[in-house]
């Protein structure tokens, strides 16, 4: 059944920080690495049922940074020799950009995504692009133009989406750090759909120049790691200041990696109030995901954390608020691909049908219905109706987390999908698809940081639970993250 | 057309002189080959972003300043979405409901006193669009980018204005205000300063207004008032045959000298306008605001009344000095030079205009600086140089880098009131006009004139007249 589980011959099964550590000390040769990552990736989507994890590989541009790894400051970087995965909407010189989209098909931007651009500087070695939902829109990477990516834990269920290429490419092992992108859960969903950590900094935390647009207001680069440290370490290379993102954040990036005392502490969340929102844990919630969950909690108490029960009253509104915000933002951000100046064109004489041609041929069937549904709510009559109202609602959203994390409360825990990994092909209606991002989209909403990690299996699907912190608090949220991961040891993968 | 009421706003774009495109590095020049001005922004590539220019919200706020209006502390871009294949990313950056400054006005008179006052509705900044070319290659359309994101501030009146020659006016005193400021070269027929008109007309003393229709492509302030006049009679005939004047977007035909419907029916789009998630809302500091306020150059307005005051010129000479900041700079220091504004006025709006205009030079450019000429006209001030002379020796200054006294001396240009000199001169010419001689000298002194002018043109105008008169006279009696 696993095609990949285990199989950490290309990530090993050391910290991506030893990893970088033994590298930088030259007592591992990163060409090694990658040898080892390139035939775990040749492995992975080889065979009658290929992951289709990997839309691009990049051996020689690997190769080739990994032989300048010494040059100019080698010895402070962070992820020396690593290799990373990245997902395909996420712009790279050497590789194709694509977002999963036949209309981007071959497409090579001329520029590096910020985000790239650091993780090289960190000394990270890009070595693929990775599968996903195309422009990022959907739930189980089952949107992509280049076919569905599989679940390298059970290969006839989705990883997950939009995000799922990278999700699989850090649970089957291929690489320990993959960088995706959020705007409604695409990070964190995935990441629980395959058992690896998954997160989603805050909104102005990490650069989006070079992530090509889905809804701007929501969108924001998120990080894989095979453990919550090696997210922190992914996190901690591409955080900070951009000026050329507008809305970056000026504030340093933090340290998020936890300290000595942490680690070996008995009690390492005393003191620490954890916030359990009763509208995550409504009657309808999978019986096995609530176990889970209840567990996770229990683990937490025993590390000396408050549980408390707290509310987000207007959670139920966020799927709403979302489908319209987010294609409201998608329509216009997606104007850009018209078959003008780049990527695909149908050539037809007259302006008009070329256009008409060009867009209804490159975009696929959930990209249409979303600019569609966008294109609506933004015009003349229904702007008031929709996009206003939304927008005062999601200010509402926000206030609850405002609220929340004013009231004590330092760390949400809520399961982070409703479900463990459906089959493919088993959701065929979008909105209980969209269903599956209900836990995740009010974290993109109101802006705040949230991360997915592993806290169990139910019928041998792994099951993610999430924490979300205030605006700029990711560094407790990854100690809390760090600890509840310790205590839950192999249980969480059981 | 008496029995209708004629109703004009006025939405201008004009180009900012900044360096850089609005949200990217990219160079605003022209001329340059097409799409070499550009880069993955103003490309829109997939993942660009836009960072807004602060040079250019400088000069915006600049602009709104120098017309009083209001300039909001918090203002928010937003997109106009629509697709055309010169707008790359499908929609353009602009202002909509919060827009940088509401409120001001613009004075219709232009310095003749007679300047009501138009409102102005908002002010705010927004990117232009690039250029398509149809022309250049047979059967299809070429996309030139380099003007796209170009910063623009978009000026828009209340529909105030009631002639065509207050539209006129109107215009001309925001050109002045706007290269005043030095916010824009506001060059119609360059295209940095561009006009639509929205007109409408009603009957004389409704209070309702008329279907509006607007005009495009107008290419210079006549053409607009021009166009203005037409459209008035149009619209006139229209009600006047009992018809109902139709909503549309007009181009101004400038050979036929009339109107014709735009191609696309542009006032039926729906913009879908939204917040700008891309940009935060641009917040001003108050007290950054009142510093902008405070380095204002001085507005034309004020610099008429100052050259009344000061200088004692006529509201025609100070009308013309004012045109432009660059001339009105020079005439002052053409008159703080030469010790004598009312002289100074007269050079400049007389000799040295003829010699810009003759020459395409500016006053900056021109060889014959505000120093020499105002020492020149101090010379002929102090009777140093006849006028005539004076003219020959601008003339000479225009080629030669001299200080002007020594060059007088050596072309013999100063005025001669040295009798013997003067003397030597009249015996010449009564020798060579021998007829006019005997009758001057037998008492008809009408003939001095004459003589004085013989006399005058053999010095090459260098003799004093008024002692080439007194030695004649003198000579005649004795």
């Amino acid at each position: 059944m696993s095609n990949g589980a285990g199989a950490l011959d290309g990530a090993s099964s050391v910290d991506a920080a030893a990893l970088a550590k033994q590298a930088r000390d030259g007592n591992l040769d990163p060409h090694a690495l990658l040898d080892a990552t390139f035939h775990a990736m040749n492995r992975v989507e080889g065979g009658a049922r290929p992951l289709n994890a990997f839309l691009h590989r990049d051996e020689q541009g690997a190769r080739s940074d990994a032989a300048n790894l010494r040059a100019g400051g080698g010895e402070t970087r962070s992820l020396f020799g690593v290799p990373v995965a990245v997902k395909d909407n996420i712009a790279t010189l050497r590789m194709p950009t694509g977002c999963g989209s036949r209309i981007l098909e071959g497409y090579v931007s001329p520029f590096e995504a910020t985000v790239v651009t650091r993780l090289r500087e960190a000394g990270a070695l890009i070595v693929a692009k990775t599968n996903m939902d195309e422009f990022a829109m959907g739930s189980s990477t089952e949107n992509s133009a280049y076919g569905p990516t599989r679940n390298p834990l059970d290969l006839d269920r989705v990883p997950g989406g939009s995000s799922g290429g990278s999700a699989a490419a850090v649970a089957a092992g291929v690489v320990r750090i993959a960088i995706g992108s959020e705007t409604g859960g695409s990070v964190r969903q995935p990441a629980s759909f395959c058992g690896v950590v998954g997160v989603k900094p805050t909104y102005g935390r990490v650069s989006r120049y070079g992530l090509v647009a889905f809804a701007s207001s929501l969108d924001q680069v998120g990080v894989f790691g095979r453990n919550v440290d090696d997210a922190a370490l992914g996190l901690e290379a591409i955080a900070g200041h951009d000026r050329m993102d507008s809305t970056s954040d000026r504030r340093d990036a933090p340290a998020l990696r936890p300290t000595s005392t942490t680690r070996t502490s008995a009690l390492p969340l005393a003191g620490t109030v954890i916030g359990r929102p009763v509208e995550y844990f409504p009657e309808s919630l999978d019986a096995g995901v609530r176990a889970t969950c209840d567990r996770a909690l229990d683990a937490l108490r025993l590390l000396g954390a408050e549980v408390r029960d707290v509310s987000l009253p207007h959670t139920d509104l966020a799927i709403p608020v979302y489908y319209i915000v987010a294609p409201a933002e998608a329509s216009s951000n997606l104007a850009r691909f018209d078959g003008v100046r780049y990527g695909m064109r149908v050539e037809l004489d007259a302006l008009r049908s070329m256009y008409e041609a060009t867009r209804s041929q490159g975009f696929g069937a959930e990209v249409t219905r979303r600019i569609v549904l966008g294109t609506y709510v933004l015009s003349a009559g229904y702007y008031d109706a929709y996009y206003l109202r939304a927008q005062e609602v999601r200010r509402r959203i926000r206030r609850d987390f405002l609220n929340v994390f004013s009231s004590g409360v330092q760390v949400l825990f809520t399961p982070t999908a409703p479900t463990t990994a459906f089959r493919l092909g088993a959701v065929s209606d979008p909105y209980e698809l969209y269903l599956s991002d209900i836990f995740t989209v009010t974290a993109n909403l109101a802006g705040v940081p949230a991360m997915s990690l592993p806290v169990g299996r139910v019928e041998g699907l792994p099951v993610g639970g999430q924490l979300i912190a205030a605006h700029w608090d990711e560094a407790t949220m990854f100690g809390v993250a760090a600890a509840l991961e310790r205590a839950l040891g192999e249980s969480a993968h059981r | 057309m008496t029995d209708y009421e004629l109703v004009v706003g006025l939405e201008v774009h004009c180009q900012l002189k900044t360096r850089t495109k609005l949200f990217c590095g990219c160079r605003t020049s022209f001329g340059d080959a097409p799409n070499q001005n550009t880069c993955p922004v103003c490309l829109a590539l997939p993942g660009a972003l836009p960072v807004l220019n602060a040079r250019a919200v400088e000069l915006g706020v600049r602009a709104s300043l120098a017309l009083g209006c209001t300039v909001h502390r918090v203002s928010v871009f937003a997109r106009k979405n629509y697709f055309y294949p010169d707008l790359p990313k499908g929609y353009q950056i602009s202002q909509f409901d919060r827009p940088l400054a509401t409120g001001g006005s613009v004075e219709t008179g232009l310095g003749r006193g007679d300047g009501a006052r138009v409102a102005l509705t908002r002010v705010h900044l927004e990117e232009d669009a690039g250029k398509s070319v149809h022309d250049r290659f047979a059967g299809m359309s070429a996309i030139d980018l380099n003007r796209a994101g170009t910063p623009l501030v978009e000026i828009v009146s209340e529909p105030e204005i009631r002639s065509a020659a207050a539209a006129g006016g109107y215009l001309r005193t925001l050109k002045q205000i706007l290269e005043y400021t030095e916010v824009s070269d506001a060059n119609m027929e360059e295209g940095s300063l561009r006009v639509d008109v929205n007109i409408s007309v009603r009957p004389r003393g409704a209070s309702a207004l008329g279907t509006k229709t607007e005009i495009k492509n107008l290419n210079s302030f006549s053409n607009v008032e021009r166009a203005i006049e037409v459209e008035f009679a149009r619209q006139c005939a229209v009600l006047e045959s009992g018809q109902h004047v139709e909503q549309q977007t007009l181009l101004w035909d400038d050979v036929r000298n009339t109107t014709r419907p735009a191609r696309s029916k542009e006032g039926s789009h729906d913009y879908r306008y939204f917040p700008e998630p891309d940009l935060p809302p641009l917040v001003l500091d108050s007290a950054w605001i009142g510093g902008q306020r405070e380095m204002l150059p001085e507005l034309p307005a004020a610099k008429r009344a100052r050259f009344a005051a000061q200088y004692g010129l006529a509201s025609s000479e100070i009308e013309q000095l004012s045109v432009a900041p660059a001339l009105a700079a020079h005439f002052e220091a053409v008159a703080g030079a030469s010790g004598d504004p009312k002289r100074a006025a007269n050079w400049l709006l007389g000799v040295l205009l003829a010699s810009l205009n003759a020459s395409g030079l500016t006053v900056d450019t021109h060889p014959v600086s505000a120093q020499r000429l105002g020492v020149l006209i101090r010379l002929e001030a102090d009777g140093v140089l006849s006028n005539s002379a004076a003219r020959q020796l601008f003339g000479l200054l225009e080629r030669e880098d001299a200080e002007p006294l020594a060059l007088a001396k050596r072309e013999g240009l100063l005025k001669v009131s040295d009798d013997d000199a003067l003397c030597a001169w009249i015996e010449q010419v009564l020798a060579e006009f021998p007829a006019e001689a005997t009758r001057f000298l037998a008492g008809e002194a009408k003939l001095q004139g004459v003589l004085v002018g013989h006399v005058m043109k053999k010095s090459k105008g260098a003799a004093d007249p008024r002692k080439v008169n007194q030695l004649l006279a003198a000579r005649a009696t004795g």
